[in-house]
């Protein structure tokens, strides 16, 4: 089986975000770009699976959607241990653009598996997974925690509301992945990093596609209130507090 | 490459901006390695600091393993040993990063290092082969023994012996070694001992578990708690001879050799140290109130990050810098077809100026920073749940291993010298024209000096205190000279200054060139030279008072007072520049 992860370039998370061109645009200066946290988790699942002969994984690919200035993130995941890696070469505009244009790439590529993180760090849109499954007409999976292959089918347990639920399921598969599905993320080695150069980054020309959305600006979020404490006597004013000011009780 | 300086000639020459390697120019690959190493730091070390500090050494030496198996332990391997043949400058890297990981980075680098490097470096094919795959995977550590109870600075005059057996298969080595880091886990341990009745020392391999090989109770230190240091004792030790290291009696020379590296790789060590403990305070400053206001908004607690920054990216710009010098100069020793291994312990050792005053002045940059950020801490900062609280314990070992701060001081400028008088380069001759004429000496500024030039002429005359202190002292004392250690150490402190800021000042002016005028990196540059100014001013005229009668020094001390005078800062507001952006960006990235 061969599985294809999709990796998003995201800021750091310790980024101090900041806007240009009268906040229309990201300030990259000084940033980090990383893999998402999340594509990053469901990345390390897929070679923790390719490395257990058991489950039958021949080959990890990844795909980005993204210009050429996000390569040091694609040749990181190749440096964590994918195969080979697919960059349409599109500015990632909003979901339906990189559904779109996942869905065009990884169509006919053989892949048995899909796996998106459940959402990217910097627009937590969680929409990408279920649309690119929809645009190729394949299923798809959500909430997925842990992803096991056995005997030729996909067995995914997904976190529901107070429980668990386990699907199995047959290639092709899209699953939406998130926390848990790898304990912590795989660190490049010095082998991998080394032999991260000659991987091969397949550029691919973008398909057209629509775009439904446009950006109008971007805001700070306001800052946090201030943490107050209250002497734990003080039971009376907690209560007056947490019943005038706050108007939660 | 011609250009090139050779070690200690920075007094002498004046490079240009774009000949320097600064940190701006590590390339993907680099910054990638140093991701690696600061993610392993973080997923690896920082969860198990508080049972490494209570002295579970199975933990450590499993980290080590891990950190092994990742391949960080091959970085500076060349590939035919397994290993993965990185330049000096990217050894360096990974050892800054690695420098961030407490006692884990002692352990990390005793082993890569001193554990490591003797047999790679000095070792005949057999040897190599051997070993150095193991010790490049972590299946085997290492250590490196050569410290005595009675043999520390002196360190050629161990007590420790060897002789040929009877049937000349076997040394029998007997000896006792003090303060050995990673003792208690170690396989491989590099000792040196006399053979017979030997001036100098030799180096042998030795495997711990060779009959005889006893290694003593884990001492109990200040800092590094994490990292294993005992004493081993040999008695009747059987060591086959094919691991004699090198030659008999060339022991010593690969102590050195050895130690020119060690302190070279503490000096990027000091680096990540000094800026974790930077991130550490300026997170607290950021998150502590005090008087209803978040204290980093106290002009006291601003100056102190700023200072914090400043000297640790002087340290960074010196160190990288002298780094490619010894990547260029290793590589044309290969060209002129030296080996490899031997290309790469020679250039590190041709550099020996720079390696002593880095370890000198990254070691105290790191006291100062760690101390500083106890104190931003406040209370806090004496707890021992806080990092900082370790990071100022595990910082005093710096100044003591790897040779202690005053033997380097004194080495450092020994050594130039005495590259001055093998005809390296003409250091007295013109240190003697500078102290001839010292009304002349202070360069003056042209009209329409540029920044660059400017900065340029203040380190110019720096370099020319050195000189007159060292015309000053070695005329007036001859041979006797290395006995005015007094002096030896301000001349010391004043090449050091001047190589800093030197560096610090042609990496700004680099950056420049294509990131264009940046005020954070003028404020860092402007502080450290009007600070260094007054040191140098310090030092020389000290130097100066010490060796002249008060007549002949006054012409002289009218002339450093001169040489060091520089623009004057606003400390104030150049401060608050680097500080709020330390404040703004919550981390050090500079
Ligand atoms: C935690 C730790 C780990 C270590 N790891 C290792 C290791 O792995 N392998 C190893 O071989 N050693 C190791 N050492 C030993 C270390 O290198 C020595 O402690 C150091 O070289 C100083 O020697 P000493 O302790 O005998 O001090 P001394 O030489 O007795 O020095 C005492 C003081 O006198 C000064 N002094 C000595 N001679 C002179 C002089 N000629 N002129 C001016 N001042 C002088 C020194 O600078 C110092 O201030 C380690 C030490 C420690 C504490």
């Amino acid at each position: 089986m061969n599985i294809l992860v999709c990796i998003s370039n995201v800021p750091d998370t310790t980024t101090k975000i900041r806007f240009a061109e009268g906040d229309t645009k990201l300030d990259a200066t000084g940033v980090q770009w990383v893999i998402n946290p999340w594509d990053e988790l469901s990345l390390t699942r897929a070679l923790e699976l390719k490395d257990d002969s058991s489950a039958g994984i021949t080959s990890v690919t990844v795909i980005h959607v993204g210009e050429a200035s996000s390569e040091p993130t694609i040749r990181k995941a190749l440096a964590i241990g994918a195969d080979s890696a697919i960059r349409v070469d599109s500015p990632a505009n909003d979901s339906y653009v990189v559904a779109a244009q996942i869905a065009a790439a990884a169509s006919g590529g053989g892949f048995d598996i899909i796996m998106c993180g459940i959402e990217s760090s910097d627009f937590n849109g969680s929409v990408v997974g279920g649309m690119v499954a929809e645009m190729m007409n394949i299923q798809s999976v959500t909430g997925v925690s842990d992803l096991k292959v056995k005997d030729g089918s996909v067995i995914m347990t997904r976190e529901i509301e107070g429980g668990r639920e386990v699907v199995a399921t047959t290639a092709p598969v899209l699953a939406v992945v998130q926390k848990g599905i790898a304990k912590e993320p795989r660190i490049a080695s010095m082998r991998g990093i080394m032999t991260a150069r000659t991987k091969p980054i397949n550029v691919v020309e973008a398909v057209d596609s629509e775009q439904f959305s446009s950006l109008e600006g971007f805001t700070l979020p306001p800052p946090r209130p201030e943490c107050r404490f209250i002497d734990a006597d003080n039971v009376s004013e907690l209560v007056s507090l947490l019943q005038n000011e706050a108007k939660v009780i | 490459m011609e250009n090139a300086l050779k070690s200690g000639e920075f007094l002498l020459k004046q490079v240009t901006p774009e000949s320097v390697f600064i940190p701006e120019e590590f390339d993907e690959e680099q910054r990638m390695i140093a991701q690696t190493c600061q993610d392993f730091i973080e997923a690896e070390v920082y969860p198990n600091l508080e049972q490494l500090e209570k002295g579970d050494r199975k933990l450590m030496e499993e980290i080590l393993k891990k950190s092994g198996e990742l391949g960080l332990m091959g970085i500076a391997i060349p590939e035919e040993f397994g290993g993965f043949g990185q330049s000096f400058v990217t050894q360096m890297l990974a050892a800054e990063t690695t420098g961030a990981g407490f006692s884990f980075s002692v352990a990390y680098m005793a082993h890569c290092g001193i554990g490591t490097m003797p047999i790679m470096y000095f070792g005949n094919e057999d040897q190599r082969s051997r070993y150095i795959p193991r010790l490049a995977t972590g299946e085997l550590i290492g250590a490196y023994c050569l410290t005595e109870p009675g043999a520390g600075s002196d360190a050629n005059s161990g007590k420790s012996s060897a002789t040929l057996d009877e049937d000349g298969r076997n040394y029998i080595l007997n000896g006792q070694k003090m303060w050995i880091t990673n003792a208690g886990f170690a396989d491989i341990q590099i000792v040196f001992a006399k053979i017979d009745n030997d001036r100098v020392l030799s180096a042998f391999i030795v495997e711990k578990d060779y009959p005889g090989v006893v290694i003593g109770p884990d001492e109990h230190k200040m800092g590094i708690k994490g990292s294993s240091t005992a004493q081993i004792y040999y008695n009747d030790v059987k060591v086959p001879v094919e691991n004699l290291l090198g030659k008999r009696g060339e022991g010593f020379r690969i102590a050195l050799s050895i130690l020119h590296m060690g302190r070279i790789k503490l000096g990027a060590n000091v680096i990540g140290a000094a800026k974790k403990a930077i991130n550490d305070s300026v997170q607290y400053a950021t998150e502590r109130k005090q008087f209803n206001t978040a204290i980093a908004s106290f002009g006291a607690i601003k100056s102190k990050l700023a200072m914090q920054v400043v000297k640790s990216v002087a340290t960074e710009s010196a160190i990288y810098r002298v780094s490619r010098d010894i990547d260029n100069l290793a590589g044309r020793y290969v060209a002129e077809n030296c080996e490899k291994g031997r290309a790469s312990i020679d250039a590190i050792s041709y550099y020996a100026v720079e390696a002593a005053l880095l370890k000198v002045y990254g070691s105290e940059m790191l006291d100062f920073v760690v101390d500083e950020a106890v104190q931003i801490h406040g209370g806090m900062g004496y707890s021992a749940e806080m990092a900082v609280e370790k990071a100022y314990r595990d910082s005093r070992i710096n100044r003591i291993f790897e040779g202690t701060n005053e033997i380097n001081r004194l080495l450092l400028v020994d050594t130039a010298m005495k590259r001055a008088m093998k005809g390296d380069f003409d250091l007295f001759g013109e240190a003697e024209k500078v102290f001839a004429d010292p009304a002349g000496a202070p360069a003056a500024a042209t009209s329409g000096e540029s920044y660059g030039e400017e900065m340029l002429r203040y380190t110019g005359n720096f370099k020319k205190c050195a000189l007159m202190a060292i015309h000053a002292a070695s005329s007036t004392f001859g041979k006797k000279l290395v006995h005015e250690q007094e002096i030896l150490t301000e001349i010391s402190d004043i090449m050091t200054s001047a190589y800093l800021a030197e560096s610090l000042v042609l990496r700004t002016l680099k950056r420049e060139m294509t990131q264009g005028e940046d005020a954070v990196f003028r404020a860092i540059t402007n502080i450290f030279i009007f600070n260094t100014a007054s040191e140098i001013r310090r030092s020389a005229l000290g130097a100066i008072f010490s060796t002249l009668s008060p007549d002949e020094a006054e012409p002289v001390a009218d002339a450093i007072e001169k040489l060091t005078s520089v623009r004057g800062v606003n400390l104030k507001e150049e401060g608050r520049l680097i500080a709020d952006k330390l404040i703004e960006d919550g981390s050090y990235k500079f």
